[in-house]
């Protein structure tokens, strides 16, 4: 029987949990905060579950594992939208998007008329785009909700008192493990949620630029996800203003009407990266840690739970297993 | 060899630090291209205290000359202000002073890049200041204390090559004791190879190798490209002309003239 202990109620830590419970394992999980909020860095996710999209800059391993993560959210909850992903660029950009496609698979090009159709709140004003036909997104809050939900009913409620003492602890805590972590370090994220009732879109468009790349999540009733910056920065408190701008200007040059939204929210975190980008199982001083999700929260969680399972249930190093 | 503020540089290639898929990777380029120095923008990760200074101490982890910039900068006063943190952080007084005229095209600001670089040389940092070709400029610079120039070859992150090889040329021909680095627009190793080739000390890039499919082996491509050029322009190469030059002796034809 397998008996452990969960810091950390993230994405990583509920994942993880989920994985356990549902192997029969058994499970507590303790957290700050008896639910996932604004103190959690997946509270302010894209959702965004496109594998071919990142592997233009990732590396293979999160293009190979993020290809399952859609299938795992839908087992687990009714969060997913499987809509494909569009990626586009503004007149002068558009040698980005050969560059994009050269450097991704998984996907076709499209011209205006099957943008116009896929999307028509943007007809007219994109030639040429790449549509990503298999991929899809999620609503993290929506996700995570659901996942601590499930887990109540299997009698596994997110603690906020730990004891000093609790058996085979596997730490999920993100950046705020970085007290043992050395080489874990934050990357700034800042994001707006904005709702503009007049703009309806099926799917995460992303927007390339040589600097600034930006893609737009829909959320459903006119609230959008507009993401999101990254920046060799620890700082989780605010926002800048020429993060502000660019988000706002990018979103505005995708589509005019979004001048029109209201802010519904502003987000500021930072994502727990190692240097090499990719999520690491490790131990230490009797203590598992489960972390380096950077980017990709939502499309590696599962696969990082699913590894950290199987090494609890079989003593088999998996494959994100990092020797100290 | 031409000295940067008193240092000899063994590799004349100096890479930027920015757009890399992940520090990793960014440490194996410089590992592989054995580039000399790294640049190192403070304007937005330093917006916080400290926040930035994991990154910072990957990049010091590099063990090569460190040359902050002050790259996001439009104005005089900021320059100075990033040049002054950028000295505390890396406890150093290189600079790579750019000052942003410009926000679609990136161009310098020469007036406030002159402006800039007095304030600055007279507070002791050495400044290498990011310029166009322009000779009047240049002059302007030395006299505000600049022992470097670096004019770029085409806009910031275009990967144009050499836009004017014709006033690039003149500048070296003008300015043979000052140590000249072409900062911008490579996107090819053959530019940089060009760049050599003119006789020019160094090549600063970031994008061409960042953005590359395989940033390590495009460093290492740079880094060949670089050493090709300036062993060529050391080997003191053969003047060009317009017609064939047989290597033995054509008996019995008309000489064309």
């Amino acid at each position: 029987m397998v008996d452990v202990s969960i810091i950390g109620a993230g994405v990583a830590g509920l994942c993880l949990a989920t994985e356990i419970t549902a192997r029969g394992g058994n499970v507590a999980i303790y957290d700050r905060e008896p639910q996932i909020g604004e103190h959690a860095c997946s509270w302010w996710a894209g959702g965004m579950l496109a594998p071919f999209c990142e592997g233009e800059s990732a590396e293979e391993p999160v293009v190979r594992h993020g290809q399952t993560a859609a299938a795992w959210w839908e087992k687990h909850t009714s969060s997913v939208t499987r809509n494909g992903s569009l990626v586009l660029a503004l007149g002068r950009d558009t040698s980005e998007l050969t560059r994009f496609s050269r450097r991704t698979s998984g996907m076709e090009t499209v011209n205006a008329d099957v943008i116009d159709t896929l999307e028509p709140d943007l007809s007219g004003r994109f030639s040429k785009g790449l549509f990503f036909k298999s991929e899809a997104h999620l609503s993290p809050r929506d996700a995570l909700a659901q996942l601590t939900k499930n887990l109540q009913s299997n009698g596994v409620a997110v603690q906020t008192d730990m004891p000093d003492t609790t058996p085979n602890r596997i730490d999920c805590r993100g950046l705020s493990a970085k007290d043992a972590l050395q080489d874990l370090r934050g990357v700034k994220g800042e994001m707006l949620i904005l709702r503009c009732p007049d703009i309806t879109l099926s799917r995460p468009i992303r927007l390339l630029h040589p600097r600034i790349p930006i893609y737009i999540v829909p959320r459903g009733d006119g609230v959008f996800m507009l993401g999101a910056t990254m920046i060799e920065s620890q700082d989780r408190n605010r926002i800048t203003a020429r993060s502000m701008l660019e988000l706002l200007s990018a979103a505005y040059a995708l589509l005019p009407a979004f001048g029109e939204a209201e802010i519904l929210e502003i987000g500021v975190d930072a994502r727990p990266a190692f240097p090499d980008n990719l999520p690491r199982i490790q131990q230490r001083d009797g203590v598992i840690y489960a972390n380096g999700l950077y980017r990709h929260g939502f499309l590696l969680a599962p696969a990082l739970a699913q590894m950290t399972a199987d090494y609890l249930f079989t003593g088999n190093k998996p494959e994100f297993w990092h020797e100290n | 060899m031409r000295s940067f503020y008193g240092v000899t540089l063994d590799n004349p290639l100096m890479l930027g630090t920015a757009l890399y898929p992940s520090p990793a990777i960014m440490a194996d380029a410089f590992a592989t291209s054995k580039a000399a120095v790294a640049t190192v923008s403070l304007r937005r990760e330093g917006s916080v205290d400290q926040a930035g200074q994991d990154f910072w101490n990957i990049i010091r982890d590099l063990s090569v000359h460190i040359l902050p910039n002050t790259a996001g900068c439009h104005s005089v006063k900021e320059a100075v202000t990033t040049a002054h943190m950028a000295r505390e952080i890396f406890n150093t007084n290189w600079i790579k002073l750019e000052v942003i005229g410009h926000t679609d095209t990136l161009q310098p600001d020469v007036f406030g890049l002159v402006e800039a670089a007095r304030i600055l040389s007279q507070d002791g940092f050495q400044v290498f200041p990011y310029t166009t070709e322009d000779l009047v400029v240049a002059e302007k610079l030395l006299h505000a204390g600049c022992e470097v120039l670096m004019p770029w070859g085409a806009p910031i992150g275009s990967g144009q090559g050499l836009n004017n090889i014709l006033g690039l040329r003149s500048m070296r021909a003008h300015f043979a004791d000052v140590p000249l680095v072409i900062d911008a627009g490579i996107g090819l190793p053959s530019h940089a190879t060009a760049a050599m080739e003119l006789g020019f000390d160094a090549v600063l890039l970031n994008t061409a190798v960042a953005k590359a499919g395989d940033p390590v082996e495009m460093a290492r491509a740079m880094a060949l490209a670089l050493a090709a050029g300036q062993a060529g322009a050391n080997a003191d190469p053969m003047e060009p002309r317009d017609m064939a030059a047989p290597s033995t002796p054509v008996i019995g034809k008309a000489f064309l003239e």
